[in-house]
């Protein structure tokens, strides 16, 4: 692995990292607590597989130590919490501005992987494989994530059950 | 027929080909809330990219162009990779250094800071009272340099109490002072800021007990501090928001 290859995924990286945390301070905390443990755990990386896979999957464990260091935090809610109030929006620029709080009010795991799907593009085992969870879980977190987010922006009602089909 | 979850989002994420993509799309052309879910999904893809895929733009900070290596790594080598990451990162973004944004990050808890002090005074909440609405506005534009505006909060059940002038990072910053019924208090913090900026979305950050929802508007920076539950500050925001861009 060269630098450069490292460096050309710092900007991806800054995205996820944004979208998944909120503040633009955190989030370059996060990434660069990720760039240094790359570096460090460099000799683990195999040559020939998915960089930027493994990168994330760096993120993702420095995150979760985040989450769990900091449990006390009042903004992270690692389970699911009762449902906000909901706060309809109007007008398509204010409608992303509520995506993005909408988001913040995601349990961490739905809004990592629906992160990792709708933004990152990653495919649904790649996310399996980053994230360490099966994919039935990666799924199940997918569907939960959307229906909040759209629940939360909408002011619809959430669907009850949304089952896994193996 | 009836489609399984994994289906309709394997749809909504595009990895559907063919024949499987076309039974989907007939399924859905007849039946309107799986459809409707289907496009809020497609929706909130496109939502995330239009909100995130900027920050691929800005320039890297300066912590992220010049890493040092982690106190568990001594190692000779990697010390070297480092410096090597660094020439790489450094000429990596000098395309993308250009107009350097201003970093907020200490910007909402300079607002949670006033409010801290200024909200619990009895005697002397505001420099100028809300009776001299039109005076406190003109005074506070004047200081600032630009035309500012105090919103109206009575929908939400907030009264404006008056405000004043703070000194902020970058030169005057004024903060006006709301309250409801009960004597629960809102301040608004605005700051103009140097150079050029982008706009943000709300932000939130909860420093202590004062919630704090921020965001950049034009060449002012706004923030919302008051110590009440984060959805019901969330609603205040947006109409200040909305009063402020009608």
């Amino acid at each position: 692995m060269s630098p450069e290859q490292i460096a050309s995924h710092i900007p991806r990286l800054r995205r996820y990292a944004r979208a998944l945390v909120g503040d633009a301070h955190a989030a370059d905390d996060l990434v660069q607590d990720t760039l240094e443990r790359a570096i460090n755990k460099r000799h683990l990386w195999r040559p020939g597989s998915d960089l930027r896979a493994w990168l994330f999957a760096i993120m993702h464990n420095v995150f979760v130590n985040q989450l769990r260091s900091r449990q006390a935090h009042p903004e992270e809610a690692l389970d699911d919490d009762a449902l906000p109030a909901v706060v309809p929006a109007s007008g398509a620029r204010l409608e992303i501005r509520d995506l993005e709080t909408a988001l913040a009010m995601l349990p961490a795991e739905q809004r990592a992987v629906v992160l990792l799907i709708g933004l990152e593009q990653l495919t649904y085992a790649e996310v399996s494989r980053t994230l360490g969870i099966p994919i039935g879980t990666v799924m199940s977190r997918l569907f939960r994530g959307r229906e909040r987010l759209r629940a939360l922006t909408t002011g619809a009602q959430i669907l009850p059950t949304l089952k896994v089909v193996k | 027929m009836k489609f399984s979850e994994n289906e309709l989002h394997a749809y909504v994420d595009d990895r559907l080909e063919g024949d499987a993509r076309r039974a989907v799309e007939a399924y859905l052309a007849q039946a309107p809330e799986d459809a409707a879910r289907v496009a809020a999904y497609r929706e909130q893809n496109a939502a995330l990219r239009t909100l995130f895929d900027p920050v691929i733009e800005e320039p890297l900070p300066e912590r992220l162009r010049s890493l040092k290596p982690s106190r568990h790594a001594a190692r000779i080598g990697v010390a070297a990779a480092w410096l090597a990451l660094g020439a790489a990162i450094g000429w990596f973004a000098h395309a993308l250094l250009a107009d350097r944004p201003y970093t907020w990050a200490s910007f909402p808890r300079q607002a949670a800071t006033a409010h801290a002090v200024y909200s619990p005074e009895v005697r002397h909440p505001v420099e100028v009272g809300a009776a001299e609405q039109e005076h406190l506005v003109s005074w506070l534009s004047k200081r600032l340099g630009m035309t500012l505006k105090a919103p109206v909060l009575t929908g939400e059940g907030y009264e404006l109490v008056g405000g004043r002038l703070l000194p902020g990072e970058q030169g005057a910053v004024a903060q006006f002072m709301y309250q409801d019924a009960k004597g629960k208090r809102l301040t608004l913090y605005v700051s103009r800021l140097a150079g050029k900026q982008r706009d943000t979305a709300f932000r939130f950050s909860q420093e202590d007990k004062v919630a704090v929802f921020y965001w950049i508007d034009g060449s002012l920076g706004y923030a919302l501090s008051g110590e009440l539950p984060k959805p019901e500050l969330l609603g205040v925001a947006t109409t200040v928001y909305k009063q402020l861009n009608p």
